[in-house]
C-alpha cells in the first residue's frame, strides 16, 4: 500500500527529482505551492494520449476519437469522485484563476447588483481579489474584507456583521503565502445564515487536504491541476448543479451548444455549457492520472505527511531565529498547510533564493501574488518554502543548511 | 551566484551612497520591478549646462538592485543628461562585476532604467532588452 511508502520511495516516482542541477547538486524542490512536480505516471499519460489516441472529443465516430472522449470524461468522473461531486458539476477550465473569473463574469454579472457587498479576506491571492474588484466596478457593488491578524489567521468576531448585505463570500481554503487553513465549516455556516453564495479558492486546498464539496456545502470551488501533480493548463470549477443551470454561458463557441441557428442558439447541458471550443484533452486526462496517484496515497496521508514536515521545519529552523530568522504565519501545523514564509536578517528574500539556488534548493521569493497582504504585514518580500508528497526531512535539513550558507555569504 | 555577493556589493547594500532625497530636484523618476517589487527613485540636481551636479536615490529591494543603484549614482554624478540617456547595461555590469544570473539582470538594471527615465523625462525601456 502506497500510504505506507516512505517519502523517498514516493520521490522515486518523480523523474525531475533525480536529475542533478547544473552545479551537480541534488534538486531540493520546495516550491510546490507555485507548481508541483509530476510523477512518471502523469508524464506517461500525456505521451500515451499524443502517441496512441490523439483525436478531438465529442465529435469523431472513429475508434481513437471514441477512446479520447471516453478518457476525457473518465478523468472528469475521477475528479468528481475525488471531491465528492457529480460529474455534471465539474467544469474544466485552464486553472483556478479562470474558474474564478468564470464565476465573476457569468454568475457575478447576473446576480450582483448596485449596493450589494462582496465579502473576501485580507489573505487572498490576486486571483481571488482582482476579479472581484472588476466585478464591483462593473456592478456598483462594494468590496469588504475579513481581517487577518499578524499570524495570518482570520479574525471572525465580526463575520456576521460583515456578511450583512453580502451576496457573495469568496475566500481561499488555504493561504498560499502563509499556509493558514481557514475554518471553512464555520465561515460557510455564517454565509448560509446570511444568505450569501460561497466561492472557495481551492488552489492550495484540494492538492493538500481531503475535500468533500458536498459535506462542506460550498456553492463554488475552484482549483488548478498543476499544483496537484497534474499538468499546467487544466483546472476545475466545481459548482452546485442548480446554480450552474441558472447561470448564462461564459465563453461561447463550439461544444457548448445544442442547436445553433443564424439568429439564436440553445446551449448544451452541464458541464459542456461552460466548455466552449476544443478542451485541453491531454491535460484533463493526465489530471485524472494525478488524481489516481493522490487517491492511492490517500489525502489523509498527504495531510499528515505535510503536517509532520511543517512541524519538523519549525523545529529545525528555530535555532536560526537567534541569528535573525523571522518565521511568519500561524506556526501551528494543526491549522497550517505545508507552507512556511520567512525572512533572514537583512538578506532580501531574492538574494536568499539566489544563494539557495546555488545549492539546488528551489524556494519562492517575493510577494507571492498577495501584494495587499504583504503591504499590511509590512514585508517588502518574503522567502517561502512549500512541501508536498515527495519532500522529506532531508529537504528541510538542506534548507536549514542553505540558510546557514546565506548567513556566511552575507556575513550575518 | 554566490560569487556575486562580494564585500563591496554588501557594503553598497548596507551603506548605500547618495541615499535619500534632494530638496528641489530638477529631474526625477521612479519605477518598480513588478516581478519582485523592488523599487527605486532617482533625483537629480541639474545645472544650466545639463550636467548632473547632485544625485540621490531611494528605494527598497534586494542587494543587487540597491547596490547597483548606489554604484550608479557615483558613476553618473557629473555626467550630462544626454550621456546618461545613452548608457547601456554595460555600465551596470562593469560596476557590479561578474556573476549575475540572467533572471536577476532586471534587478541590476532597475536603477539604470530609472536614471535614464529621469534623464529623458519619460519612462525608459529596460536596458537589458536594448
Amino acid at each position: 500500500m502506497i500510504a505506507l511508502r516512505s517519502a523517498q520511495a514516493i520521490a522515486a516516482d518523480f523523474p525531475i527529482l533525480h536529475k542533478p542541477t547544473s552545479r551537480g547538486k541534488r534538486l531540493v524542490y520546495l516550491d510546490s505551492a507555485a507548481t508541483s512536480q509530476k510523477p512518471q505516471a502523469v508524464i506517461d499519460t500525456l505521451v500515451a494520449y499524443y502517441s496512441e489516441y490523439n483525436a478531438n472529443i465529442h465529435r469523431g465516430v472513429y475508434e481513437i476519437a471514441e477512446r479520447a472522449t471516453a478518457a476525457f470524461e473518465e478523468a472528469r468522473a475521477k475528479v468528481a469522485r475525488f471531491i465528492n461531486a457529480d460529474s455534471r458539476e465539474v467544469i474544466w477550465t485552464r486553472n483556478a484563476t479562470e474558474a474564478i473569473n468564470l464565476i465573476g463574469y457569468s454568475w457575478g454579472l447576473q446576480n450582483i447588483k448596485p449596493g450589494d457587498a462582496i465579502l473576501t479576506t485580507q489573505l487572498e491571492h490576486h486571483s481571488n481579489l482582482v476579479p472581484w474588484q472588476l466585478l464591483a466596478e462593473k456592478t456598483g457593488a462594494t468590496l469588504r474584507f475579513i481581517p487577518a491578524d499578524d499570524r495570518g489567521v482570520l479574525q471572525l468576531d465580526n463575520l456576521d456583521a460583515l456578511l450583512r448585505g453580502a451576496k457573495l463570500l469568496a475566500f481561499t481554503h488555504v493561504s498560499n503565502t502563509l499556509g493558514t487553513i481557514n475554518p471553512l465549516e464555520r465561515m460557510v455556516a455564517a454565509a448560509r445564515a446570511a444568505g450569501a453564495t460561497v466561492l472557495i479558492d481551492g488552489a492550495q486546498g484540494v492538492p493538500h487536504l481531503p475535500v468533500d464539496v458536498k459535506a462542506l456545502d460550498v456553492d463554488f470551488y475552484a482549483f488548478s491541476g498543476h499544483k496537484m501533480l497534474g499538468p499546467t493548463g487544466i483546472g476545475v470549477l466545481y459548482g452546485k448543479r442548480a446554480l450552474l443551470e441558472a447561470m448564462p454561458p461564459f465563453l461561447a463557441g463550439g461544444d457548448m451548444i445544442r442547436k445553433v441557428e443564424y439568429e439564436r442558439t440553445t446551449f448544451n447541458e452541464l458541464p459542456w455549457k461552460f466548455e466552449a471550443g476544443t478542451s485541453n484533452v491531454a491535460d484533463a486526462i493526465a489530471l485524472g492520472t494525478a488524481v489516481d496517484y493522490l487517491s492511492e496515497l490517500g489525502m489523509d496521508w498527504v495531510r499528515a505527511h505535510e503536517r509532520e514536515l511543517l512541524g519538523y521545519a519549525l523545529e529545525r529552523l528555530a535555532p536560526l531565529e537567534a541569528r535573525g530568522l523571522a518565521l511568519y504565519g500561524p506556526r501551528d501545523p494543526a491549522i497550517c498547510s505545508g507552507v512556511l514564509s520567512f525572512n533572514f536578517a537583512d538578506v532580501h528574500a531574492h538574494d536568499l533564493a539566489s544563494i539557495l539556488d546555488t545549492e539546488g534548493i528551489c524556494i519562492r521569493a517575493g510577494h507571492h501574488c498577495t501584494m495587499p497582504l504583504m503591504e499590511k504585514m509590512g514585508w517588502p518580500a518574503t522567502a517561502r518554502a512549500s512541501f508536498y508528497v515527495y519532500n522529506s526531512k532531508a529537504d528541510i535539513d538542506a534548507l536549514a543548511e542553505g540558510i546557514e550558507k546565506a548567513a556566511h555569504v552575507f556575513k550575518v | 551566484m554566490d560569487d556575486f555577493y562580494r564585500d563591496f556589493i554588501l557594503d553598497h547594500y548596507r551603506n548605500p551612497r547618495n541615499f535619500g532625497h534632494l530638496t528641489d530636484p530638477d529631474a526625477s523618476a521612479e519605477d518598480l520591478n513588478p516581478l519582485c517589487g523592488d523599487q527605486i527613485r532617482m533625483e537629480f540636481d541639474v545645472d544650466a549646462g545639463g550636467v548632473v551636479r547632485d544625485v540621490r536615490f531611494s528605494g527598497k529591494g534586494c542587494a543587487i538592485s540597491q547596490a547597483s543603484a548606489s554604484m550608479l549614482t557615483e558613476t553618473i554624478k557629473g555626467m550630462r543628461l544626454e550621456e546618461i540617456a545613452k548608457l547601456s547595461k554595460d555600465v551596470v555590469l562593469e560596476n557590479v562585476g561578474i556573476g549575475i544570473s540572467p533572471t536577476r539582470l532586471k534587478c541590476a538594471t532597475l536603477g539604470l532604467r530609472v536614471a535614464k527615465s529621469a534623464a529623458i523625462g519619460e519612462i525608459a525601456g529596460w536596458p537589458d532588452e536594448e
